[in-house]
């Protein structure tokens, strides 16, 4: 009997239901440019067929179009598919109702991001942060530099697994010694900090996460 | 007309092969070009995914300085700033919020975009404003022995490229043929290559650079010749893992410019050809029978 209760306790409920939604996230993102062609979706799943990631996500993009726009928001920021995407556009190329499904997954990403929807240490938004505050910081990035901050905040214990090719690239000379920067680097600040400013009243209500707001989360 | 020449990060830094091969290249054809002053990080795919406006005024302050210093058209080689390039004047064309936080942005300083500069990559200009005809004749030492799978990758020619089709591009392959190589069969030529995904999460990385490799050996290809710094890094950089989970396909990845200054007698020292991790073993026959 008592081990019949833990085992009811770890069961997860696998259909989802009304009271899981999120009523008024699917209107969110469809106010958001670029993704105004959610609603024409006719789940053909043409964009699951033709996505080289498809076959390692937890929901395809057709099933996330899908929850998006029925608000299941839970479901869709928790989910590894937005962080698997790697933007090569096959799917908004090869459409045929013009949804612009790479600029939805962009959008779930940085509400992920803004609501710490993300498991810790998952290296892709860890890469995506990372990669934000260089080019804050010094306005060009270097790649291998921003690999080994990304590296150290999320798993560190695979710097070890690194090793060779990081000494292929350091006697090929593809390995940089020093960071690059801008020089003019206090205008490039300055225009950036701006946006945080303007861009919640320019954007006239919409609540576009991609705002700028979301620098300050760290 | 001279073209503002916008690098990027990875081309000065583990992609600079491309820059040492561009260069010489675009001098060897005479094209009239300058490096953006001061230019700033395009944002790429991973800025994107915390803040797209503010991606958006990251490549307009390349535009502003561009019309700054009085340029008409940039020169984008690498295929991630062509399209965050490209992405950013249709988001500004389209949405006025985003016009208007760009133009506030720059405006604090002084900076401005009255005009609209033309974003094109290289494979462009050498194919449009040079023409086959002229490079055919710089050829020195036609690529008799390559056999070249032209990969485009994604970015290059999705979704905004306006020099070549999205689905079946063959820019390259017209280059390529000019300069005396065989150009294989290659379907998948604009496949993912798997992205900064190999760096963060290996398995489905991996998996994509490894399908690509695969399938340019089952072609009949000897090299692989591509137009963007990540993919030649996820090609080139990853053989010992690919080996250890898939088996052995090992083929060099260069660029296509560097197959451009091959024909064109440049050096291999000066190209950058020792860079690459696999290293290309063709060229003993080519000097031979050249």
């Amino acid at each position: 009997m008592q081990r019949c209760r833990i085992f009811m306790q770890e069961l997860v409920r696998t259909i989802k239901y009304e009271s899981d939604r999120v009523p008024g996230f699917g209107n969110e993102i469809l106010k958001v440019p670029g993704c105004e062609n959610l609603q024409s979706c006719i789940q053909c799943g043409t964009c699951s067929g033709m996505c080289p990631l498809s076959i390692y996500m937890d929901f395809t993009p057709r099933q996330i179009i899908e929850l998006v726009r029925s608000d299941f928001k839970n479901e869709v920021l928790k989910s590894y598919t937005i962080w698997l995407c790697a933007s090569c556009y096959v799917c908004t190329v090869e459409c045929p109702r013009e949804v612009h499904i790479t600029d939805i997954m962009y959008e779930l990403k940085q509400r992920a991001i803004y609501e710490g929807y993300y498991p810790n240490h998952f290296p892709i938004p860890t890469l995506a942060r990372e990669f934000f505050a260089t080019v804050y910081k010094r306005g060009r990035v270097t790649e291998n530099f921003l690999a080994v901050k990304m590296i150290l905040k999320s798993n560190w214990l695979d710097m070890f697994k690194s090793w060779r090719l990081g000494l292929n690239l350091l006697s090929r000379g593809r390995f940089p010694m020093k960071p690059e920067n801008i020089q003019n680097k206090e205008e490039l600040r300055k225009i950036l900090d701006t946006v945080d400013k303007v861009s919640i009243d320019t954007l006239g209500g919409i609540s576009h996460i991609g705002n700028g707001t979301k620098t300050k989360t760290n | 007309m001279k073209y503002a020449y916008y690098p990027g990060c990875s081309i000065q830094g583990t992609g600079r092969a491309y820059e040492e091969s561009l260069l010489p290249v675009l001098k060897e054809l005479n094209i009239d070009f300058e490096e953006l002053e001061d230019w700033n990080c395009c944002g790429a795919t991973a800025y994107m995914s915390v803040d797209e406006i503010k991606s958006c005024v990251l490549a307009s302050r390349n535009f502003a300085l561009a019309e700054k210093f009085g340029y008409a058209e940039i020169m984008a080689p690498c295929s991630a700033c062509y399209l965050v390039l490209n992405k950013a004047q249709k988001y500004i064309e389209t949405s006025k919020p985003v016009a208007e936080t760009v133009e506030k942005a720059l405006s604090s300083a002084n900076l401005k975009m009255t005009k609209k500069i033309k974003v094109r990559h290289p494979i462009d200009i050498l194919l449009n404003d040079i023409g086959l005809e002229k490079i055919k004749q710089h050829v020195k030492r036609p690529l008799k022995e390559f056999k070249v799978a032209t990969y485009y990758g994604c970015q290059l020619v999705r979704p905004y490229s306006t020099f070549d089709d999205q689905y079946n591009p063959t820019s390259m392959d017209r280059i390529l043929k000019a300069l005396g190589a065989t150009v294989v069969y290659f379907p998948i030529k604009t496949r993912c290559c798997g992205s900064s995904l190999t760096g963060t999460l290996p398995e489905p990385g991996l998996f994509c650079a490894y399908i690509i490799l695969k399938e340019a050996i089952k072609r009949g290809a000897n090299v692989i010749s591509t137009a963007c710094p990540l993919c030649q890094f996820n090609l080139d950089g990853y053989h010992d893992k690919i080996e250890k989970k898939w088996g052995n396909v090992r083929i060099p990845t260069l660029y296509f410019t560097q197959l451009m200054g091959l024909a064109f007698g440049i050096s291999e020292e000066e190209l950058g050809i020792n860079r690459c991790i696999i290293p290309l073993n063709i060229q003993s026959n080519q000097t031979v029978s050249a």
